[in-house]
């Protein structure tokens, strides 16, 4: 019974992380955008490769529960392919963290975007429009000095 | 229970499939308008290959080769920062 349990979920698993990853795929060739593209590269295949080697992480615990002899080997196998999905996890969206702030700072912009609010030289033209607007105080107020100077 | 064999002819399949993926990411890295998109490529291709070598260390019996992946994943990891901060165009 208790096989057949796990049996039910390597199927399942396999089946979603095939699925899933095979959607990364297709969304590489689909997608308009560098940004859209390292959504569907990224996050599906970080989802599909959780399945896929959780399918074999669930084979090394049927095999170590129900085997009944005491052999570490499938427990080796569990545990290592769990440190294998910890390493996936940590560095797959840290990477694609880096690459979409590199895409961002190197130019690439949008797809059909219209406003970019995350723009660097936002600051430089703020402090332009400041002294602009006190060069405009200072031509103001000269003519009245010149009056004042001319009366 | 699953007889082993047809497990084991189901992760073949399974393998077959990653190849296609990685084939959809060669293309994306071959065709790509811009650098960021054939890094995008270049981490999907990483990532699938982890996947396929602890699956092929699983179907051969031959354990070694999800530790090589674990060190793989860590290597990829260095290699996509390097090259995103050579894209952000600061001192590395």
């Amino acid at each position: 019974m208790l096989g057949l349990v796990f049996d039910i979920l390597i199927y399942l698993c396999l089946i979603i992380g095939v699925f899933f990853n095979l959607l990364a795929g297709v969304g590489l060739l689909r997608f308009p955008d560098v940004y859209t593209r390292l959504h569907a590269g990224t996050k599906c295949t970080t989802f599909g490769s959780i399945f896929l080697i959780g399918s074999v992480i669930l084979f090394g615990l049927r095999y170590w529960m129900l085997s009944g002899t005491i052999d570490n080997s499938q427990s080796i196998l569990a545990i290592h392919a769990g440190i294998a999905l910890a390493a996936i996890l940590l560095t797959n969206p840290t990477g694609a963290h880096a690459i979409a702030r590199a895409a961002h700072r190197s130019g690439v912009k949008p797809y059909g975007a219209v406003v970019d609010m995350l723009e660097k030289p936002d600051k430089p033209e703020k402090t332009k429009k400041k002294s602009s607007v006190r060069r405009k105080k200072n031509v103001e107020k000269q003519p009245i000095n010149a009056t004042l100077e001319v009366e | 229970m699953i007889e082993e064999t047809t497990l084991m002819n189901l992760y073949y399949g399974v393998l077959c499939a990653l190849f296609l993926t990685v084939l959809m990411a060669i293309i994306r890295i071959v065709k790509g308008p811009t650098a960021p998109d054939r890094v995008v490529g270049l981490d999907t291709v990483n990532t699938i290959v982890i996947v396929g070598m602890v699956l092929f260390g699983f179907i051969t019996v031959q354990w070694i080769i999800i530790d090589v992946a674990i060190v793989y994943a860590f290597l990829s990891y260095i290699s996509t920062l390097f090259i995103a901060k050579y894209l952000e165009g600061g001192k590395i």
